[in-house]
């Protein structure tokens, strides 16, 4: 049984159909990414996922559940958590209260043991600990916008370009902590425009042109498949 | 010359309860609510009708006020903000000047126009230091000024709710993402304003005690242009902007002249606005890329 199972899922901007009849799955300790260009309806697809857009049709199963028509706010309780593209942190909050967001919907009880928890992750965060996530560098807000997401305990936590606009260093940086993260069982959707970095990472990958699913593979075939180099790995 | 001060300092201090409601709202709703100054007035004639009709203790028709106050305030939001939550800011603008002609005309009907003599609500004697007399009102407005002031500082720093708030006023989608019901928050926020507009209407009756409609609408006006003035969105500006507001008037009223005190007023906002544009502790808000 999968964890997260999308299927037939149509969304609409006004007129444009920006997703078409997507379908895929995500099992239980899995990476699953999504790549594509610019535009192939990447970061809809987890939006819609996550509550944010409506779509028309389709539906999302997380353990069977259907969340579609939950609204944003309850689908963290469900167990699903998004660090969003552009990392959106609260820019004017102190690293802690950022930190305390993600945790909104618990109860409080074992916040201090989950802030340890993330703080373990990425230490750089506990040296910024009070100050207003603002000043932080753009691969600390990364670090800030994942440790955020990862307080609610989530049972699949969805990047959204994790590795945007950072120094390739912090890419891979980004990326260790990624796999770190498999390695202790969190189940992952990541969606990426970086697609080499993504593909070897990731157990299984889907391709998206368009608004649909064109390929799908594991990601090592991905890696070798020849339109995939083509279209995305640089030849 | 102190005597003036404090006088200000006091006037200042309503404009500021007042302003606080405006810059939370609009940090969080990102909208002008002008209907803001007419709750002053219902506040005001709710404590009025509770002592002088009802024959009530001061405290109790206080908390009476600040109660229907604050379910207006929730109400209002409910009827006429909540369905344009995504409409262009004009037409939230114009339902808001339309909730405030509403309230003022609800409240000629029921009131009608004739001014009432609203009931000293401060049973306390004046002080006198010297030959200065302050009066109690002044001495009770401004200490609930700065109870205010740091009751919201404490409520948005310290509680799981008053961070939410913040985040929510920083960016919704992000803050639905965490799990925070932003329409909620958007309602509490607007139940606060109306309750602390509430203890701004019986403050200012109590200065100055004739209760009309229109009451509200002057301090509307001015407590709006402190929120600007001290930095839209920031309740410390808010703060500020108030009692610098009350100290300029008073001064311009003693020295300079009566009728021109207002113009004078508007014009230290605009000299403001030239000079730095997003008011006096207003934040520049950066867009990241």
């Amino acid at each position: 049984m999968s964890l997260l199972n999308v299927s037939g899922l149509d969304v609409y901007y006004g007129s444009i159909h920006a997703i078409k009849d997507i379908s895929f799955e995500v099992n239980e300790g899995e990476i699953v990414t999504l790549i594509g260009a610019n535009g192939a309806g990447k970061s809809t697809t987890l939006n819609t996922i996550a509550g944010l857009l409506k779509p028309r049709k389709g539906s999302v199963l997380l353990n069977d559940k259907n969340l579609l028509g939950t609204p944003a706010h309850k689908i963290v309780k469900e167990g699903m958590a998004l660090c969003p593209e552009g990392r959106r942190i609260f820019q004017q909050l102190t690293v802690r209260e950022n930190l305390e967001m993600g945790a909104y919907t618990g109860d409080g009880t074992g916040l201090l043991e989950d802030l340890d928890m993330v703080t373990d992750l990425f230490p750089r965060l506990k040296e910024r600990y009070k100050q207003v996530a603002g000043t932080l560098s753009g691969g600390e807000q990364q670090m800030l916008a994942m440790g955020r997401a990862l307080m609610s305990h989530p049972k699949i936590l969805m990047l959204d370009e994790p590795s945007m606009g950072l120094a390739p260093i912090l890419v891979e940086q980004i990326f260790d902590i990624i796999q770190r993260l498999h390695s202790k069982g969190t189940t992952i959707l990541l969606v990426e425009q970086n697609a080499q970095m993504a593909l070897s990472v990731a157990d299984r990958g889907y391709v998206l042109e368009t608004g649909r699913i064109v390929t799908t593979g594991t990601g090592k075939e991905l890696l070798n498949n020849d339109s995939v180099r083509k279209a995305y790995l640089g030849g | 010359m102190l005597s003036y001060l404090i006088n200000g300092i006091s006037l200042g201090s309503v404009y500021a309860i007042i302003a606080l409601g405006y810059t939370m709202v609009y940090g969080i709703a990102k909208m002008l609510n002008f209907a803001h100054g007419d709750v002053i007035m219902i506040g005001g004639y709710m404590a009025f009708c509770s002592t002088s009709y009802l024959g009530w203790p001061v405290i109790p028709s206080v908390l009476f006020s600040i109660i229907v106050c604050t379910m207006l305030g929730i109400v209002i939001e409910r009827l006429a903000y909540k369905p344009l939550r995504d409409a262009s800011s004009l037409a939230v603008l114009i339902t808001a000047i339309g909730v405030s002609y509403f309230l003022q005309n609800a409240a000629l009907l029921i009131w009608s126009s004739n001014p009432k003599a609203f009931p000293n609500m401060v049973e306390l004697p004046n002080l006198v230091i010297g030959d200065i007399q302050i009066s109690s009102v002044a001495i009770v407005t401004i200490i609930a000024c700065i109870v205010i002031m740091i009751a919201l500082t404490m409520f948005t720093t310290k509680t799981k709710l008053g961070k939410a708030m913040r985040a929510v006023s920083e960016d919704k989608g992000a803050a639905q993402l965490m799990g925070i019901n932003v329409n909620a928050t958007i309602s509490m926020t607007f139940a606060i304003g109306s309750g602390l507009a509430a203890i701004a209407g019986v403050l200012l009756c109590s200065a100055y005690p004739t209760l009309m409609p229109t009451t509200g609408a002057m301090p509307g006006i001015k407590a709006f242009t402190a929120a600007v003035f001290g930095g839209i969105g920031s309740i410390p500006g808010a703060m500020l902007g108030g009692i610098l507001l009350g100290i300029i008037e008073i001064f311009a009223k003693a020295y300079i002249s009566t009728q021109l005190s207002d113009a004078i007023v508007f014009a230290v906002l605009i000299i403001v606005l030239i000079v730095k544009p997003t008011g006096l502790l207003g934040k520049k808000m950066a867009e990241k890329v």
